[in-house]
């Protein structure tokens, strides 16, 4: 199947560990859903970057622009970013379900316009 | 710092509004493991370091925590914000505040969370991560803190006294 008209990107720092286990954890979600889309990269690099880019925290996942868990912050820099897990637990990466469920809800968007 | 090295004493303020010691704890194998707030990695792992704590205390360990980041940089590791932080997550250890950077630079240190474990003779025995998983506590293969502890309780040689440190990097003014 094709990309569904979804883009996808993942922001990264390069000082944060774990930006190589998102990009597997958003092939997989992809995969799982049969999606065949080119994952853009973006490294950033600088506090300017960052503030350009309203960048919270390394890994950011942006599915069509839309941050798969929008942040409650406006404290842009570069920083490793927290996420909070469906059971609570705080985790340098989302989950696959988190991803996948953004993913879920920006096709469905596509769909009804 | 290497294996081997001995633990270069610190004096840094505390959340309790106390200066802590290195030398506090004579007879006590000490975990010092750089820290600090802003950190997903600690964050991930620090329930896990209270039950270390726990775990470990009767049998002679006292684990130190220190936050030595910029906080003009990352204002969620600030003393105030430290002090808020201990007491939501019960910490049952000292947190200290290193100001100066003073220490996390005498030790080396680069990331956090980082683990520096000392025997009671104050010898560096281990130094690196808690475990091989930041993400997922029930999925951890290789507890390097505890087995080296479990180890220097029965007097053995440390199985892996070296890993690499997975987490934030310290923020240097």
């Amino acid at each position: 199947m094709r990309g569904h008209g979804l883009r996808v990107a993942i922001q990264y720092w390069e000082e944060c560990p774990s930006h190589g286990e998102a990009l597997a954890r958003v092939r997989k979600v992809l995969e799982d859903e049969n999606i065949h889309v080119k994952i853009e990269l973006v490294r950033v690099e600088s506090e300017e970057q960052a503030q350009r880019l309203h960048f919270v925290g390394s890994p950011t996942i942006l599915v069509n622009d839309v941050d798969i868990d929008p942040p409650t912050t406006s404290h842009y820099g570069l920083t490793c970013r927290a996420y909070r897990l469906e059971d609570g637990r705080i985790s340098p990466l989302p989950s696959e379900q988190m991803i996948s469920r953004s993913i879920q809800k920006i096709k469905g968007n596509l769909k009804s316009t | 710092m290497k294996i081997g090295d001995k633990a270069i004493n610190f004096s840094l303020l505390g959340v309790d509004d106390k200066v802590h010691s290195l030398n506090e704890y004579p007879g006590k194998y000490v975990a010092v493991i750089f820290s600090c707030n802003h950190c997903p990695y600690v964050r991930a792992w620090e329930d896990r370091m209270v039950k270390i704590q726990a775990d470990y205390e009767k049998r002679g360990l006292q684990l130190l925590a220190i936050n030595a980041n910029d906080d003009a940089k990352y204002p969620e590791d600030s003393f105030l914000k430290m002090k808020q932080r201990a007491s939501e997550k019960k910490f049952n250890f000292p947190y200290l505040r290193d100001r100066d950077q003073v220490t996390a630079k005498s030790y080396g240190a680069q990331r956090t969370p980082e683990v520096f474990l000392f025997d009671t003779n104050r010898v560096l025995r281990y130094h690196g991560a808690i475990d091989d998983n930041y993400d997922d506590s029930n999925a951890v293969r290789a507890h390097y803190l505890r087995d080296s502890l479990d180890l220097l309780l029965q007097a053995r040689e440390i199985a892996t006294p070296e890993t690499a440190p997975v987490g934030c990097t310290i923020k240097w003014k």
